[in-house]
């Protein structure tokens, strides 16, 4: 089973290497959002400090949802869905290996990239650190949602708005609890702690429940 | 993997709320093959499908003896019309991942290409290979991993007639060993002593024609080597 998942993350990174593909992607759509929204704002220093980490987070959350329909999509096409099917592993080990190889490539990105665009938006040192640790905390649980929405629209050809739709709802928490994490960090009568540990219980609720889901909706796919 | 056996049960399959075909059932011992033949969307990849699980069936039973705790989709290889290769893996990574992947590895992912006359692609992309070389490269697959029974859906699709020679080989080979073998088709696999099923489609009351039920009729295998099939469309369906 180990061995199933190994492969399976393996082939999915050397795909993610030799495409470019949502990773890249992502990125450079996080990379944009948050350089265009200086220039909406204007050069107001003291606001952009205090709004960085929202931004950061909003663009995290769509960079991740970017290239997230193709995530069960390209399998499906191909006919490797059916491949993957056929492993004494169970399809829940599937997804899983499958997240977390999508997480190592467009997530894992966003949190190293935070402090770099952190920049843009005037945040303080602790600010940054701040970004990258709820980010890493906070952005497995974006994926792990989103994974069911991917999983229920496999096999719809033009899936990826009715993905969103589906799916951001439940990834409202996770930025709610993802910024107050971050403003807490920065100061404010909140204990930093108090929001992060929510932040964690939502990643790991969302890994189950994530993984489970996606799964039975593979199963149910045709 | 000796003594599994596979018995179906008087199956049947619906998509999109119409009735595809009923009343199949078939036996597969080890070493037999069976033939499923039939006219375009009778429903012979949809049987494929059911068997692979990727399909539920809307009625009949599906047994495996003496699998142990391997449930059926464990214990197949299905090879259909999509090739389930990534175009940006060459041939070889493709057969390394399916080989790390399915677990019970056989032959190496080379050996295994060499087997289908490939082995100079091995390192090329699969985006590179032509139709019938992806097919061959998807049909090498069988060779990775052990699995006793091998669900075909229309094999020699896109081979040319060497490697048509090549798939026959080899599937005599997997049925020597104490494999079994599924394959729909139109053009005949040249299989010994293949036990033969045409699957016809059940034609729903009015509002469409209004003929007779269902009819899909099976043969038994004829026994001992050598027999003739029984000619396609006699047996008990009752057509029309």
């Amino acid at each position: 089973m180990l061995k199933s998942f190994r492969a399976l993350l393996v082939r999915d990174l050397k795909l993610a290497a030799r495409v470019g593909g949502s990773g890249v992607m992502g990125l450079i759509f996080f990379l944009m959002i948050v350089t265009l929204i200086p220039f909406a704002l204007g050069p107001d220093l003291n606001l952009l400090s205090r709004i960085g980490p929202a931004i950061l987070w909003i663009a995290a959350l769509l960079a991740t949802l970017i290239g997230l329909d193709r995530l069960f999509q390209a399998d499906q096409e191909d006919g490797s869905l059916d491949l993957l099917r056929l492993s004494h592993a169970p399809l829940e080990i599937v997804v899983l290996a499958k997240v977390v190889a999508y997480w190592l490539v467009t997530g894992l990105p966003l949190a190293i990239a935070a402090p770099f665009l952190g920049l843009l938006v005037a945040l303080s040192p602790e600010g940054m650190l701040a970004m990258v640790v709820t980010l890493l905390v906070g952005t497995p649980a974006l994926t792990f949602i989103g994974a069911v929405g991917a999983a229920l629209t496999s096999s719809l050809r033009r899936g990826g708005l009715i993905l969103a739709i589906l799916v951001l709802p439940f990834m409202i928490p996770t930025l709610i609890f993802g910024v107050s994490a971050a403003n807490a960090a920065l100061g404010g009568t909140i204990p930093f702690m108090t929001p992060f540990l929510v932040l964690v219980a939502l990643s790991l609720i969302a890994a189950v429940v994530g993984t489970v889901g996606a799964a039975a909706a593979l199963r149910s796919a045709e | 993997m000796r003594g599994l056996r596979l018995s179906v049960n008087n199956l049947a399959c619906e998509r999109g709320e119409r009735r595809i075909f009923e009343g199949v059932s078939f036996t597969l011992l080890p070493g037999e093959a069976l033939v499923i033949t039939g006219r375009n969307g009778a429903g012979k990849s949809s049987l494929l499908d059911i068997l692979a699980g990727r399909l539920p069936a809307a009625g009949g039973v599906i047994l495996l003896d003496d699998a142990g705790e391997r449930t059926l989709p464990e214990c197949l290889h299905y090879v259909g019309h999509r090739d389930a290769l990534k175009t940006a893996l060459t041939a070889e990574e493709n057969l390394q991942f399916a080989r790390d992947f399915l677990g019970n590895p056989a032959l190496k992912p080379r050996e295994a290409l060499d087997a289908v006359g490939l082995a100079h692609a091995a390192r090329l992309p699969v985006a590179f290979l032509s139709a019938g070389q992806r097919r061959r490269v998807a049909l090498a697959r069988l060779l990775v991993a052990h699995r006793p029974l091998w669900l075909l859906d229309e094999p020699t699709s896109a081979l040319d007639t060497a490697s048509q020679e090549t798939l026959r080989l080899i599937l005599e080979r997997h049925r020597e060993s104490g494999g079994m073998i599924a394959a729909s088709t139109h053009s005949p696999l040249f299989l010994k002593d293949a036990k033969e099923i045409r699957i016809e489609r059940t034609l729903t009351p009015p509002p469409y024609a209004g003929e007779g039920a269902s009819s899909s009729s099976v043969f038994p295998s004829p026994g001992p080597l050598g027999h003739p099939l029984p000619h396609r469309g006699e047996g008990t369906g009752g057509e029309g």
